[in-house]
């Protein structure tokens, strides 16, 4: 078991004749992933070609539209390596197809465009799940990898992830190499997205396989208070947190968008003592965060 | 106050109220008219321009001018051009008034409140508005909270003239009132979606004598994210204002913040990069208290062009003693990283003269050591954990205070 993403998803790649798309389509076939075609209306009816992970060559089909790529492939998973300026029409096609997952890449998607697609989703009846914009994607060790995560760094395990950051979701998935993940999120670093650190603690909860939760957050918001009011209530697996930013000074933004305090809130330091408060333990680095996971996992 | 927070996020651009003005009028708001100056003599100028009394405003991006002795009324050119001579110098709370806006008078009846921005929590947008004005929002909502009215926007409906008196009634302006602010809130919430802002706030909002409703300071954020569909929101940016270096990483497209610290910091994603600064910080309360002198981020992917530029900007620090490169490689390829470094070293020459700690992980990572230490750089020192390679850099930075 695994959350959101396993061996039968069958994905396509929104953006899949670009650079990145390219790329990371290869990427993801050399993890194992089931990627069965593209999409863009310019290229429509040709075909690109890549190797599998047994590696054999094939020929993924390249649609006009989402619902089209559906319709003949089969896919439930799409992700999307859109530019920007393209990503919300992307992301509403994608939402009108009712694909069940979406993974959106894309960073420096205007907040304005964020907010109307999630809008719009909702209006829908929040048919489909979507991680990002503007982070690493989701991957199932063994399985598949729907994003960027260099699928090598670890195996399957009994341990899930989320963060609202890339490279410390690889720091992390590192930090604990010996005991593997059963999934591992990257929910991004916008001030607006879809899956958040509460949609992957409830499924974390609810998969058998995952034994224990590393959960990561930084400054900036209070998606890490909300989580930690969430798991006092919610989750009786063992949970141990992580922020990143105790050093940031106010009023300066680190990097991700969202990633900013101001006017005093959103302080690494209050979403520890949120976190602490609701029985998560809290470590200072992520070498120290590992090791507390090693106990409570130990303890099991 | 909460929703402020909110609407602050972004390393989007702040606006001065001049150039909120200016856009307020682009859209049709009503506004007065507003003439900048930056010396004492285009003050009384733009005084005698306008004719009759003046407001003379500086132009911080800092709440609390008024009290700081910033806001002036003047009758005449002559007292408009005694009040820019103190305004224009004067220190508002570290921020120094460069420039000053000349504005039209006008005799207020009433003084009200208007805002619109985005909400993070809800992944959606807010208005905020009071029949109570002319005071500090965040003072209104803490101590008379019924009278802020908080109405969640949709993204996709937005405020239309409906929606606007929806607002109104329920910030409980009187029935006639309504009518004529409505159309406004409109206008406004037009600045808020045809500029991509992430704040549109408008305080006070004024009724004159004469029966007019007046947007008579205005505070806007934009999105920097949606610059590409605002080609003009470049020449809104606050150039003069940047630290010098964070100017120079700008132009190279890196992202960097100065901090006040000795040990340079360059990673790959923002994550990770923030977690350096606060390992390194701990691991400086062994070696003298020194501290993370910058974040900088080189993104994914970086090359030797990447790590070149955001080596200079490090090494142009004269406050930087040593300097940790924490790189994981996930897109961004170990060995790439590693060329970027030698490369770097060998362009910059004897500029480079500080010490280089480097932890490599990850993608191509055995082919990232093999080049460093076939390199052999007497600067640098490659740790094998990102706490080995904080402790030496910081470390290091302590010998060389």
């Amino acid at each position: 078991m695994s959350i959101f993403l396993n061996k039968d998803s069958k994905v396509i790649v929104q953006g899949i004749t670009g650079g990145e798309g390219t790329k990371h389509t290869a990427l993801m076939l050399k993890a194992g992933t089931q990627v069965v075609g593209g999409v863009n209306a310019r290229k429509a009816g040709t075909v690109v070609v890549h190797t599998d992970a047994a590696g054999n060559s094939v020929e993924l089909p390249v649609f006009a539209t989402v619902a089209e790529a559906m319709e003949k492939t089969g896919a439930d998973v799409s992700i999307a390596f859109v530019p920007p300026a393209f990503t919300k029409d992307a992301v509403v096609e994608a939402i009108d197809a009712e694909i069940p997952l979406l993974v959106i890449i894309t960073e420096g998607v205007p907040v304005a465009d964020s907010a109307e697609f999630w809008a719009y989703n909702v209006e829908k009846g929040n048919k489909s799940r979507i991680i990002g914009p503007n982070c690493p994607g989701i991957i199932t060790p063994g399985e598949a990898l729907v994003g960027i995560t260099p699928a090598n760094i670890t195996g399957k395990g009994p341990i899930g992830l989320v963060s609202k950051s890339g490279t410390l979701t690889y720091q992390m998935m590192y930090e604990l190499r010996d005991l593997g993940f059963s999934t591992a999120i990257g929910i991004g670093g916008d001030p607006i997205i879809g899956t958040t650190h509460i949609d992957a603690l409830a499924a974390f909860e609810a998969d058998p396989e995952t034994k224990a939760i590393v959960m990561i957050g930084e400054i900036g918001g209070d998606a890490e208070e909300n989580a930690a009011a969430y798991i006092k209530a919610h989750v009786t697996k063992p949970v141990v947190g992580y922020v990143a930013g105790f050093t940031a000074p106010e009023g300066k933004t680190m990097g991700h968008a969202g990633a900013i305090v101001s006017d005093g809130a959103g302080t690494a330091q209050g979403k520890k003592e949120a976190l602490e408060a609701a029985g998560v333990k809290v470590g200072k680095t992520p070498s120290e965060t590992a090791a507390l996971l090693r106990e409570v996992y130990a303890a099991l | 106050m909460h929703e402020r927070s909110d609407a602050d996020w972004n390393s989007s651009v702040d606006l001065y109220e001049y150039q909120a003005r200016d856009l307020f009028e682009k859209y049709d708001v009503p506004v007065l008219p507003g003439i900048v100056a930056d010396t004492p003599e285009e003050v009384r100028a733009a005084a005698e321009k306008l004719g009759g009394v003046v407001v003379v405003k500086a132009q911080v991006k800092v709440g609390g001018r008024g009290k700081a002795g910033g806001v002036k009324v003047a009758k005449t050119p002559d007292e408009a051009e005694a009040a820019g001579r103190a305004i224009l110098g004067l220190d508002i709370k570290g921020h120094t008034v460069k420039r000053v806006m000349v504005a039209g008078g006008a005799r207020i009846a009433q003084e009200f409140y208007f805002s619109v921005m985005l909400d993070r929590s809800n992944r959606s947008y807010l208005s905020l508005a009071s029949y109570e004005g002319g005071v500090e929002i965040e003072v209104l909502a803490v101590e008379k909270p019924d009278a802020l009215a908080r109405i969640a926007i949709d993204p996709n409906a937005g405020i239309d003239l409906d929606k606007a008196r929806e607002i109104a009634t329920a910030a409980k302006f009187p029935a006639e009132l309504v009518e004529k602010v409505a159309p406004v809130f409109v206008k406004l919430y037009n600045v808020y979606k045809g500029e991509d802002a992430t704040l549109v706030e408008v305080n006070p909002l004024v009724l004159t004598e004469e029966g007019d409703i007046i947007a008579l300071d205005g505070k806007v954020s934009l999105d920097e994210n949606a610059d590409f569909r605002h080609p003009h929101h470049v020449e809104l940016e606050d150039k003069d204002a940047a630290d010098p270096l964070e100017a120079k990483a700008k132009a190279n497209d890196l992202n960097y913040v100065k901090l006040d610290g000795e040990v340079g910091v360059i990673g790959n994603g923002a994550g990770l990069v923030m977690s350096t600064l606060d390992v390194v910080a701990y691991a400086g309360e062994n070696h003298g208290n020194v501290k993370p002198a910058n974040f900088l981020d080189i993104g994914g992917g970086a090359s030797a062009e990447v790590m070149a530029a955001g080596l200079d900007v490090i090494l142009g620090d004269p406050q930087v003693k040593s300097v940790f490169v924490n790189v994981f490689g996930g897109i961004t390829a170990c060995d790439a990283v590693a060329k970027g470094i030698v490369g770097a070293l060998a362009e910059l020459g004897s500029a480079a003269n500080k010490p280089l700690v480097v932890r490599l992980d990850g993608n191509n990572v055995e082919e990232g050591r093999r080049i460093l230490a076939e390199a052999n750089h007497p600067l640098v020192t490659l740790a094998a954990t990102m706490d080995e390679g904080a402790d030496k850099a910081a470390e290091l930075a302590h010998a060389a205070k």
